[in-house]
């Protein structure tokens, strides 16, 4: 194709001049809206969006199923293991859901300040008020602000072991952190075998157990202040406080005598399922010590044991960093937030937040809520009623999971891949560095 | 537009597919009516033609809901080009119908090409926000994290060695398939990996690599064979440096097969005067292939390896399958979603602006060899 010079310059501008128009095109003008009601389905329709996937979605349906009946309002709850992901996307892309169940308070900050979720309505915050504790309410809340009400929650940090193996052996349950170090120390040279058995596989989230780990042992070493500026990246994954952490930690962790029971080396922390492998070495009985939260019960249960004081595994909270020093837990939960205002929107919201709701889902089994209106006797398993007598007392200090409350970026990102590089026997100073420098721009 | 679309979205769905196909068939039927009259003389089509330049440019902004001054502005780049067409070389009207057949792809590679890359050179020096300029400091922050470095490090290292492997076991292919028997079936088997979803492939191979503690079932193919001759089962995918290399075998096992059907037509394409003569001069078999047949089918190799690079450069579903990133196994296409999705869209952009880079010399290459090429005949 032969063209002159003149038609050259000519298409070259024209080109200049499609561009700029359609640059002008794509950014929006006064005429467009932004948001406003997605729903577009009815005024009655509620759509749910959450990390919640089968069997457990069932449960939460139906728990709220005789609600719907009376209240005329239909709630379409969709599950996804790769909410995380999606709720980022579908938010920033105009489709977001009605409500979303935020399994991690730092993602619902990340979108609050973004202005992506709508503050919770007044009936919502005065279920806050009179049914949960401050630092829980602190937790679905942005600068003062109220984004949504806790869900669920679950105690982190208990320790898996068989009541009838430490009896046989005499062996005792420790009461302060040393305690544990010594009778990992003993059940290695009583048995010839390591005690623990740790799993940090989870797919794209690879990593996440041992993060429960280091906050459970910066919560009890250096105490609620130094662990709220942690997770307010005031105190560093630099700092002295945490390095300790780490590095009791890796007491256990980097010690080829004492992991990793029933799979191998140290080696194979990073590919050993977080769930059910350390379930089933539990069961058989080539793993005395395994560290997780309380929903390992259900792992547990399907693994065919029978958890409880008298049963087959039984689990005591990681102790104090000294013995005697205060209780102090980590855990973690959902919070609701909303993204439309509609009236059925926030009359679920109102409902969720409400004790009908806690007691209608806890009796269903496998979870429990920090409402202060829940009756712990309507937990199914002896686990959940231990934990919810945890949450309900007063000498209790609780912390929710600190991975959860960071930044997406650090909490679900650099330091999940830290810890994956620190039990694989990178450098801890490297580590620690490679995990702080995720922490966002702004 | 968005009112046209939302009122769309509450009909019914086989009314709805009713409703797209027939404004796109009005559309084209329009465009092509004015494409056909453009150059007829005589002032009513002059007239049609005026007022198409002028109302077209500034409804499409109007369609957009675009701000008023962009929509009278378009409507005077209209009638500018409305004279500029009048002056035309080729006659009244033939502007107007070149534009008319090339506007509705150019408006579609502007919009889901052109702006979204300047977008993103944007981005790449703006906060996660996109409120503050900010610099180089993503690219900072890039280069000085040893991570984000591996990141880089692991995209080169797809880019050097899955071309070259599947380019030469393509061409082994190719050679050697053609002179057997049942050459077809073979070629079949071997372009078969190709017509798979990259998704499925990593899917399948995940399992080829799965590993199962010692002493349990072993699920895993690989594992299981090792375990069969009395060896412990390897976590392939944990294992450092190698991990990434078991990655890179699922890309090289899909290109092959590629490599193998374009090389395999162009030694078919090698004059067989030249082979004739290379026989008589009493070369052997391997001489014969690297001087007669590779030479022969260089821009054919060309090709194939420019294309089989771009593909590793840009990989991002077999690493997010197989691994997301853990172990030290990301790539850059990997990082940029892991970014965007904790907010940090600079960040993000800063990734995509240096594989945009690191792209652009190949494409560049690959554009001046096929024009080389077409001037040589």
């Amino acid at each position: 194709m032969k063209t002159t010079n003149r038609g050259r310059i000519l298409s070259a501008l024209a080109m200049t001049g499609a561009t700029g128009l359609a640059l002008v095109a794509c950014t929006g003008g006064p005429g467009v809206d932004n948001g406003g009601d997605e729903g577009g389905d009815g005024d009655n329709v509620v759509t749910v969006y959450g990390t919640i996937v089968t069997p457990e979605q069932e449960l939460l349906e139906e728990s709220w199923a005789e609600w719907e009946e009376e209240n005329d309002i239909d709630i379409q709850y969709e599950g996804s293991k790769e909410f995380e992901a999606q709720i980022a996307v579908r938010a920033q892309g105009g489709t977001p859901p009605d409500l979303a169940i935020f399994p991690q308070p730092g993602l619902l900050a990340d979108m609050a300040s973004r202005d992506l979720v709508l503050p919770a309505p007044e009936g919502v915050a005065a279920n806050v008020a009179e049914y949960w504790t401050e630092d829980w309410a602190g937790y679905g809340t942005v600068d003062d602000t109220l984004y949504g009400a806790p869900l669920m929650a679950s105690v982190k940090g208990w320790v898996w072991y068989s009541p009838s193996q430490f009896a046989e052996n005499d062996w005792e349950v420790p009461t302060d952190w040393q305690g544990l170090l010594d009778l990992t120390a003993q059940i290695q040279s009583d048995t010839g075998e390591p005690p623990w058995c740790i799993g940090f596989n989870s797919d794209a989230a690879t990593g996440w157990p041992g993060t429960d780990w280091v906050e459970d042992i910066v919560l009890r070493q250096s105490g609620t202040e130094v662990y709220d500026q942690w997770v307010a990246n005031e105190v560093e994954f630099t700092a002295p406080e945490i390095k300790s952490a780490f590095e009791e930690f890796g007491k256990i962790a980097l010690n080829e005598d004492y992991v990793n029971a029933g799979f191998g080396g140290i080696d194979t922390i990073v590919t050993t399922p977080f769930g059910t492998d350390p379930a089933a070495a539990l069961a058989d009985g080539s793993c005395a010590l395994h560290h997780q939260a309380s929903f390992f019960d259900g792992f547990l249960v399907d693994a065919g044991v029978e958890v409880g004081e008298d049963g087959d595994i039984w689990a005591f909270l990681t102790p104090p960093f000294t013995a005697g020093g205060e209780a102090a837990v980590t855990g973690g939960g959902e919070i609701v937030a909303a993204f439309d205002d509609s009236d059925a929107t926030v009359k679920v919201q109102e409902y969720l937040s409400s004790p009908e709701w806690a007691n209608s889902r806890v009796s269903l089994g496998g979870v429990i809520s920090a409402n202060k209106g829940l009756d712990p006797e309507s937990a199914s398993s002896p686990i959940l009623q231990e934990a919810i007598s945890i949450l309900q007392s007063d000498s209790t200090t609780f912390r929710f999971d600190a991975s959860d409350l960071m930044p997406g970026a650090v909490g679900a990102g650099t330091f999940f891949k830290g810890m994956v590089d620190y039990v694989n026997g990178t450098d801890l100073d490297t580590v620690l560095e490679q995990i702080e420098s995720g922490w966002p721009s702004e | 537009m968005s009112d046209f679309l939302k009122w769309v979205s509450t009909l019914n769905p086989w009314l709805e597919i009713l409703v797209i196909v027939g404004v796109f068939l009005i559309v084209v039927a329009l465009i092509l009516f004015f494409v056909e009259i453009a150059p007829r003389p005589g002032r009513m089509y002059t007239i049609i033609r005026l007022a198409a330049c002028v109302a077209f440019p500034a409804l499409f902004l109007w369609f957009l809901q675009s701000y008023q001054w962009a929509i009278a502005a378009a409507a005077v780049l209209g009638l500018i080009f409305f004279f500029l067409d009048r002056r035309a070389k080729g006659g009244a009207g033939s502007l107007f119908q070149l534009f008319g057949f090339m506007t509705p792809a150019v408006l579609l590679i502007v919009i889901g090409l052109i702006i979204p890359t300047i977008q993103t050179w944007f981005q790449a020096f703006m906060n996660s926000r996109g409120t503050t300029f900010v610099g180089l400091d993503n690219f900072v922050w890039i280069f000085s994290q040893p991570q984000n470095l591996r990141v880089v490090i692991n995209t080169i290292v797809w880019v050097l060695v899955a071309p070259l492997v599947s380019t030469i076991a393509g061409l082994a292919y190719a050679y050697f398939i053609d002179k057997t028997r049942g050459e077809r079936y073979y070629k079949i088997l071997v372009f078969m990996p190709m017509a798979i979803s990259f998704v499925g492939a990593s899917i399948i191979w995940r399992f080829m690599y799965t590993a199962r503690p010692a002493g349990q079932e072993q699920i895993g193919f690989l594992n299981q064979v090792i375990v069969w001759f009395g060896g412990q089962p390897l976590n392939f995918l944990a294992v450092e440096p190698w991990n990434t290399f078991f990655l890179i075998v699922v890309l090289i096992w899909i290109q092959t097969g590629f490599a193998m059907v374009i090389l395999s037509a162009a030694i078919k394409g090698v004059p067989t005067e030249q082979l004739e003569a290379a026989e008589l001069d009493g070369t052997n078999g391997w001489q014969k292939f690297i001087n007669v047949i590779v030479p022969g089918i260089r821009p054919a190799l060309i090709v194939v390896l420019t294309t089989i690079s771009i593909a590793s450069l840009k990989v991002f579903d077999i690493v997010r399958t197989m691994t997301a990133g853990a172990n030290n196994t990301s790539v850059i296409a990997n990082e940029m979603y892991t970014q965007f999705k904790s907010f940090e869209a600079g960040r993000s952009a800063a990734f995509a602006v240096i594989l945009f880079l690191l792209v652009m010399p190949i494409v560049i290459y690959n554009a001046v060899q096929l024009k080389k090429q077409r001037e040589a005949r």
